[in-house]
C-alpha cells in the first residue's frame, strides 16, 4: 500500500502544475483586474499599485515568478486585503470550513445511513417510501431556500438560536443541517441500494441459516458491503464540503473558506484565486486517495493496482 | 427476498420469450412511483413547451408585462398565482422560466452525455496507457473548483444561455465518463466480447454494436439523474447572479428572488419552489425506477 | 496574527447566553450589549485594511471614524467641521493660508502626544507616489501637493505644509477653497502613527502589518482590540483620547456580514443594533408595520445612467434627451426601489451646502416622441440595437427592467438589457465599451464640485466620451475662486449645459433605509452617512 501512496504522491505534482498553469491563464485573460474600482485612480497611482504586485511585468515573467513562489509554498499577498497573505487567510478560514464540513458530514451520515438502512430492511413498504421521499426533499430543495426557511422557523419565530454568526455551539446546528441535507439524501439512497445488493447475496442467507440475529447480520456482514457506494461517493463530496460552501456561509454569516473562494474570483484577487484553486485541488486529490484506500479495505475483491 | 423459483407446471418450451427491453418496461410499469414521475415530467414539459400559446390565450399576460402600479399581489382571480414586485404575472413567468430551466437541464445533460460517453467508452475500451492518461485528465478537471471557473468562464464569454449549457455540461461529463469507463471495462471482460474478438470483428464494430447498446441502461439512468443536478446548478448560478439575463427568468432565478422576499410575499417562493421540487422529485423517482427496471448495478458508482 | 477564540466580551456574552438558556426567554445579544455599553453594527463587508491612507470604501470608513481623528471631525448631525485635534484655526484674509492650533492634550493610544509633526509626516506619506494612495487628490488644494504626488517635484518641503511648532500646523493653498474644512473631515486627512508604521516595515509598503490589533496605534476615541477576518472587529474606548470623558460607549462591535438578507435577519433576531441598508423588498414592510425601526434619509449620491456619446444613435443629443424624458422617475422610486429615494432631474442633489440646480430635466413623453422623430426615428422605427448595461444586483435589475418597459411603451424602442459582474462592468465602463450603463456617484465631502468635476473633458471618471470646452471653462473658473457666490453661479451655468446635452440620465438621489434599534441614542442621519461614535449611547431597551 505504501507504494501505492507514494506513486499517487508523485503523480500529483504534475497535476498541480497543470492546474496552476490553467488557472493562471484563465485569470489573466479574464477581463477586469484587481484595481478596477468605481472611482478610478489616476494613471500614475494605478501604475504604482500594479508595480507593487508585479503586474507590470510581461506575462511569461509573471508566470515564472508565480511558479517559483508556489514551489516555496508562498501563495502570495492578497490584493483585496493588502496587509494579509493568502497563506494566512486560508489558515484562518479553513478550520472554520473544516468544522462546518465535518458537522454536516456527521449529520449526513447519521440521517442518511439510518434512513437507508430502514428503507433497505423494509423494502417496498411504507417504511421504504417515506424515508426515501423525505430524503428526496434534501435533494430537491436548494440550500439557499432551505437555509432561510430553517432560520425563519427556528431563529426568528421560535427563537432557539441566532440568525447568523459562528460564536456559540448553538450556531452550528442550522448550518450543519442545511449543508448536510443534500448529502444525507444522497447517502440514504446509496446506502439503501448498496444494502439491498448485499442483502441479496448468498452469504447473508448462510448467516441467517446459521442462526445469526438481524442486528448482527446487518452490522457485521451487510454494512461493510453496503457502505461501498457511500464511500465511493464521499471522496469528491468531502472535498467540496470541507472547503466550504459559499451559499451556506453567506446565509449564516460564517467566516469560512467558501466565501473567500468566490469573492476572490469576483475581485480578481489573483493570488487568492490561485491559492484557493490549488488548496482545493490538493484536498480533492488527498480525499480521493483516502477513499481509494478505504474502498480496498471494505471490498477485499479489489486490490491496489 | 425469496429467490425466483422455476414454475414446474409450465412446459419449458412454452415460456413466452421476452427481450431484455420488454422485461425492463414491464418492471417499470409496475413501479408506481416511477410512473408518477414520468407522468409529471411529461405534463410539465408539455405545459412549459406550450407557454407562449398558453400565455397569449389562456392566461392573458406575458412574462415581461409590468404593472408598476399594481405591485406584488397574492393569487387572485386575474393573476392565478399572484404577481411579483414589478407587477408581472407569476404563472406566466413560471411557465417561461420552466422552459428555460428544462431546456438548460436537457441540453446540458445532452452535452455531458455525448462528451462523457464517447470519452469514457474510448478510454475504457482502449485501456492501457491511453486510458491512464485520459483518466488523469479527468482527475485534474475534477480537482478544479467549479465556482471559480464558472465565474471566470462567464466573464470570458459574457452571459448567455449557450454558455450556461457549456459550463454546466463541462462539469457533469466527468462523472458520466467515469461511470461509462467503469461499465465498459466490466463488459469488456465478458465472454461474448471475447467471442466477437475471436470472430475477428473490428474494434470499432465491437465498440459500437456490442458494447454501447449494453451501456444504454446505465446511460439512461444517469442522464435522468443528471438533469436534476443540472437544474440545481443553474439555481446556484442564479444565486451568484450569473444565471439567465433579465427580463427572462428561470426557476432558479424565481426561487432565488422568492427566497429573498419569502416573508412578505410567500407565493413568490412557494410556487416556483414547488414546481422545481416536483420536477426534481419526478426525475429522481423515474431514474430510480429505470435503474431498478434495468437492474443496473448503478449503486456501485 | 488575529486573536482566535473567545475574547473577554465574547466570554461574557456567551456566559450570559448560556445562563439565560434555562430561563425560557432568551436574552438577545443586543440586550446583553446594551448593559455592557457595546454598540453592535452590521458593517456590510470585511474591510480591506484599516489604514486611512490605503482603505477607501464606506465599510472601512465607518470603522476608521472610531479609530482616528483628524484636525477636524464631522458633527454628528450635519457633518460640519468641528474642532478635533485642532482646537482652533485662523484663516488668512485671502483664504490661502490656514493655521491650525493643536490641543496640548491630544494623545495617541500608546500615550505619545499628537504633534504637528505627526500631521506633517502623515501628509507626506499620503502624497508619496510610491504609496499609491487613491484619495491623495483630496490634498491637492494645498500648494504643490499634486506636483509632489505625480513626481513632478521630489522635495516635500516645497509642498504647502509647514510645522511652525509642536502644536501649530500651517497649510498654504494654491487657490482659495471655501470647502477645505469640509474636505478635511474625510479620512484622507487623518494622521497616521508614522513611527509605529516604520517599526513594522517601509513607510510606503502597502502590505505593512501595522494595523493588526497587536501593533495598532491610533488617536481616535476608540482603539482596535480584535480583528478576525470575516468574523468581527472590536474596538474599545481609548483612555488616552483627549475627550474620553464625553465618550459614552464602551466598545463598538463591527460585523462584516455582506448579504443584506442575512443582516436583516440578524437585526430581527437581536444580534445587531443597526444595519446600513434594509433589503429592498423589506423596506415597504418596515415603513408600514415597524416605522420605529427604520430611518430613511437622503444621501449625497446620485443614481444615473451614462451615455456613450461616441456611439450612434446616442451621439445625437435629441435621442439622449428623448430617452431621458421618457422615464417616469416617480414610478421607479415609489414602486420599484421604494426606499424613499428622491427623483433626480439634474446631476447634483438639491440643497447641497445651499446649492440647488436651477436647470432641470422635464419628463415629457410627447416631446420625447417628437425629438425622436426629428432625430430620424419616428415611432421608434429603425432604431438601432442599443443595450443597457448594469452590474449584477437585484435592485439595478429591477430598475433596468422598469426603464426598459417605459422606453418600450412610451417610445416604441426595444432596448436590450445586459448585466455583467462588477469587475467586467467597470472594465466596460472605463473603456467606454457600452451603449448605456448604470452608474452612481457619491460625494466625498459636502460640495457640488465633486459631482460636476466628474464630467470634465478627459476626466478619469467621465467614461462617456463627452466633452464640452465651455463646461470645462466654467468648472475651472469655479475651482479658482474662493467666493462661494461666484462658484455657485459658474456651477449653475455648467449644470445647464449638462442638462442641455444630457451625457447622462439622472434617475434618483439615493436615500438610505437604515434599520436601527430605538435604544440607540445620539445617532443622527446626515448627508454623508457618517456615524459619530462620540455622541452615540445606548439607552436600556424597554421591551
Amino acid at each position: 500500500m505504501l507504494r501505492f501512496v507514494a506513486r499517487r504522491f508523485f503523480e500529483t505534482i504534475p497535476v498541480l502544475v497543470i492546474i496552476a498553469t490553467v488557472t493562471f491563464l484563465m485569470m489573466r485573460l479574464a477581463p477586469g483586474g484587481p484595481f478596477d474600482l468605481e472611482k478610478q485612480p489616476s494613471p500614475e497611482i494605478l501604475a504604482r499599485m500594479k508595480a507593487h504586485y508585479g503586474l507590470d511585468k510581461p506575462l511569461w515573467e509573471q508566470y515564472l515568478l508565480q511558479m517559483k513562489h508556489l514551489l516555496a509554498g508562498d501563495l502570495g499577498p492578497s490584493s483585496k486585503y493588502p496587509s494579509r497573505s493568502v497563506n494566512e487567510i486560508i489558515a484562518d478560514a479553513f478550520p472554520v470550513s473544516l468544522e462546518l464540513g465535518c458537522e454536516a458530514m456527521a449529520v449526513a451520515l447519521l440521517l442518511g445511513l439510518m434512513a437507508g438502512m430502514v428503507a433497505a430492511l423494509r423494502q417496498n413498504t411504507f417504511w421504504d417510501h417515506a424515508p426515501m421521499s423525505l430524503a428526496m426533499l434534501g435533494l430537491c430543495v436548494p440550500t439557499f431556500v432551505m437555509g432561510p426557511l430553517l432560520i425563519s422557523a427556528f431563529a426568528l419565530h421560535l427563537d432557539w438560536c441566532n440568525a447568523a454568526g459562528w460564536f456559540f455551539p448553538r450556531d452550528r446546528v442550522l448550518p450543519a443541517l442545511t449543508l448536510g441535507a443534500y448529502y444525507a439524501a444522497y447517502i440514504a439512497r446509496l446506502a439503501r441500494g448498496g444494502l439491498l445488493e448485499v442483502l441479496r447475496q448468498d452469504f447473508i442467507r448462510t448467516a441467517q441459516a446459521k442462526g445469526a440475529g438481524g442486528a448482527r447480520i446487518l452490522f457485521r456482514h451487510a454494512l461493510r458491503g453496503g457502505m461501498l457506494p457511500v464511500v465511493s461517493f464521499l471522496g469528491p463530496a468531502i472535498a467540496g464540503l470541507l472547503t466550504g460552501s459559499f451559499v451556506v456561509e453567506t446565509i449564516f454569516g460564517i467566516p469560512g473558506l467558501g466565501r473567500f473562494f468566490v469573492t476572490a474570483a469576483f475581485n480578481r484577487d489573483y493570488c487568492m484565486i490561485m491559492g484557493s484553486v490549488l488548496f482545493y485541488a490538493a484536498f480533492v486529490i488527498a480525499m480521493n486517495l483516502v477513499v481509494d484506500i478505504a474502498l480496498v479495505w471494505l471490498n477485499p475483491k479489489l486490490r491496489f493496482e | 427476498m425469496p429467490a425466483p423459483t422455476l414454475q414446474l407446471d409450465e412446459p419449458m418450451d412454452n415460456q413466452s420469450s421476452a427481450s431484455f427491453w420488454q422485461d425492463a418496461w414491464h418492471r417499470l410499469w409496475q413501479n408506481k412511483l416511477a410512473l408518477f414521475g414520468l407522468f409529471v415530467v411529461a405534463i410539465l414539459s408539455l405545459v412549459c413547451f406550450l407557454a407562449p400559446l398558453l400565455c397569449a390565450h389562456v392566461i392573458g399576460y406575458s412574462y415581461q408585462e409590468q404593472n408598476l402600479a399594481l405591485g406584488p399581489v397574492p393569487p387572485n382571480r386575474t393573476h392565478w398565482l399572484g404577481t411579483d414586485p414589478l407587477g408581472r404575472d407569476l404563472l406566466a413567468r413560471l411557465l417561461y422560466g420552466g422552459r428555460i430551466s428544462l431546456m438548460v437541464g436537457l441540453c446540458a445533460t445532452a452535452v455531458s452525455l455525448v462528451i462523457g460517453v464517447i470519452y469514457g467508452a474510448v478510454s475504457g475500451f482502449v485501456g492501457g496507457k491511453a486510458d491512464m492518461v485520459l483518466m488523469r485528465l479527468v482527475d485534474i478537471l475534477y480537482a478544479l473548483p467549479f465556482t471559480i471557473f464558472v465565474i471566470l468562464l462567464t466573464v470570458f464569454f459574457g452571459q448567455n444561455i449557450i454558455l450556461l449549457f457549456v459550463a454546466i455540461g463541462a462539469v457533469e461529463w466527468l462523472t458520466m465518463a467515469r461511470i461509462v469507463r467503469g461499465q465498459v471495462m466490466a463488459i469488456k471482460q465478458q465472454e461474448f466480447i471475447e467471442a466477437a474478438r475471436a470472430l475477428g470483428l473490428r474494434r470499432r464494430r465491437i465498440l459500437f454494436r456490442h458494447i454501447l447498446p449494453n451501456l444504454l441502461g446505465p446511460i439512461i439512468v444517469y442522464a435522468t439523474l443528471t438533469v436534476p443536478e443540472v437544474m440545481l446548478l443553474e439555481a446556484f448560478l442564479s444565486f451568484l447572479g450569473l444565471g439567465v439575463q433579465a427580463p427572462h427568468s428561470s426557476w432558479g432565478v424565481l426561487i432565488k428572488e422568492g427566497a429573498e422576499m419569502m416573508e412578505e410575499y410567500p407565493w413568490l417562493l412557494t410556487y416556483p419552489a414547488v414546481a422545481m421540487a416536483l420536477t426534481l422529485f419526478s426525475l429522481n423517482f423515474l431514474g430510480d425506477g429505470l435503474r431498478d427496471a434495468l437492474d443496473v448495478r448503478g449503486s456501485k458508482d | 496574527m488575529t486573536v482566535r477564540g473567545a475574547s473577554l466580551v465574547q466570554i461574557v456574552l456567551s456566559l450570559g447566553l448560556l445562563l439565560s438558556c434555562g430561563c425560557g426567554h432568551r436574552q438577545t445579544l443586543v440586550q446583553i450589549a446594551n448593559r455592557a455599553g457595546q454598540y453592535r453594527v452590521a458593517n456590510g463587508d470585511e474591510p480591506s485594511d484599516l489604514d486611512p491612507q490605503i482603505a477607501i470604501g464606506q465599510v472601512e470608513h465607518d470603522i476608521m471614524l472610531s479609530l482616528y481623528e483628524g484636525l477636524v471631525y464631522g458633527d454628528a448631525k450635519d457633518v460640519s467641521p468641528r474642532p478635533g485635534v485642532a482646537e482652533s484655526w485662523d484663516i488668512s484674509p485671502d483664504g490661502l493660508v490656514y493655521t491650525f492650533h493643536l490641543r496640548h492634550n491630544a494623545r495617541w493610544s500608546n500615550g505619545e502626544p499628537v504633534t504637528a509633526r505627526d500631521f506633517y509626516q502623515s501628509y507626506h506619506r499620503m502624497l508619496m507616489p510610491s504609496l499609491g494612495a487613491q484619495y491623495s487628490y483630496m490634498l491637492y488644494p494645498v500648494t504643490n501637493a499634486e506636483a509632489f504626488n505625480t513626481n513632478k517635484i521630489t522635495d516635500f518641503s516645497q509642498v504647502g505644509f509647514k510645522v511652525l511648532d509642536d502644536h501649530t500646523l500651517q497649510l498654504t493653498l494654491h487657490s482659495p477653497a471655501p470647502y477645505l474644512l469640509s474636505m478635511m473631515v474625510h479620512d484622507s486627512w487623518f494622521p497616521v502613527p508614522v513611527a509605529t508604521i516604520q517599526k513594522f516595515g517601509a513607510i510606503d509598503d502597502r502590505a505593512n502589518p501595522w494595523t493588526r490589533p497587536e501593533h495598532f496605534v491610533g488617536n481616535g476615541p476608540f482603539v482596535l482590540k480584535e480583528w478576525r477576518m470575516n468574523s468581527h472587529i472590536l474596538v474599545v474606548k481609548s483612555p488616552t483620547y483627549w475627550d474620553a470623558e464625553h465618550v459614552k460607549l464602551n466598545s463598538v462591535y463591527f460585523d462584516p456580514e455582506e448579504s443584506y438578507d442575512t443582516q436583516e435577519r440578524m437585526f430581527r433576531s437581536g444580534q445587531v443594533h443597526t444595519i446600513r441598508q434594509a433589503p429592498q423588498s423589506k423596506v415597504a414592510f418596515y415603513r408600514k408595520y415597524k416605522p420605529q425601526l427604520i430611518n430613511i434619509y437622503p444621501e449625497l449620491t446620485t443614481y444615473f445612467y451614462r451615455f456613450n456619446v461616441t456611439r450612434p444613435p446616442l451621439n445625437d443629443k435629441r435621442v439622449r434627451l428623448a430617452l431621458a424624458m421618457a422615464i417616469d422617475r416617480r414610478a421607479i422610486t415609489e414602486t420599484v426601489s421604494r426606499a424613499g429615494e428622491i427623483p433626480a432631474f439634474c446631476l447634483t442633489p438639491p440643497n447641497t451646502a445651499g446649492y440647488t440646480a436651477a436647470a432641470r430635466l422635464r419628463e415629457d413623453v410627447p416631446q420625447a416622441r417628437r425629438l425622436l422623430a426629428k432625430a430620424g426615428y419616428p415611432e421608434g422605427k429603425n432604431f438601432p440595437n442599443v443595450t443597457l448595461l448594469y452590474n449584477t444586483m437585484q435592485s439595478h435589475k429591477a430598475i433596468a427592467e422598469a426603464v426598459q418597459e417605459m422606453w418600450d411603451k412610451n417610445l416604441n424602442i426595444h432596448v436590450a438589457l445586459h448585466n455583467e459582474e462588477w469587475k467586467v462592468y467597470l472594465d466596460a465602463m472605463r473603456n467606454t465599451n457600452y451603449d448605456i450603463c448604470r452608474a452612481g456617484w457619491s460625494a466625498d465631502y459636502i460640495d457640488v464640485g465633486t459631482f460636476l468635476d466628474v464630467f470634465i473633458s478627459g476626466g478619469g471618471n467621465n467614461d462617456t466620451g463627452w466633452s464640452n470646452p465651455e463646461y470645462d471653462r466654467l468648472c475651472a473658473l469655479a475651482a479658482s475662486t474662493g467666493e462661494q457666490a461666484a462658484r455657485y453661479a459658474a456651477f449653475q451655468k455648467a449644470e445647464a449645459i449638462l442638462m442641455d446635452e444630457m451625457p447622462l440620465i439622472p434617475i434618483y438621489i439615493y436615500s438610505n433605509p437604515r434599520l436601527i434599534q430605538p435604544c440607540v441614542k445620539g445617532w443622527y442621519p446626515n448627508l454623508l452617512d457618517c456615524p459619530n461614535y462620540r455622541s452615540i449611547y445606548l439607552a436600556p431597551q424597554t421591551n
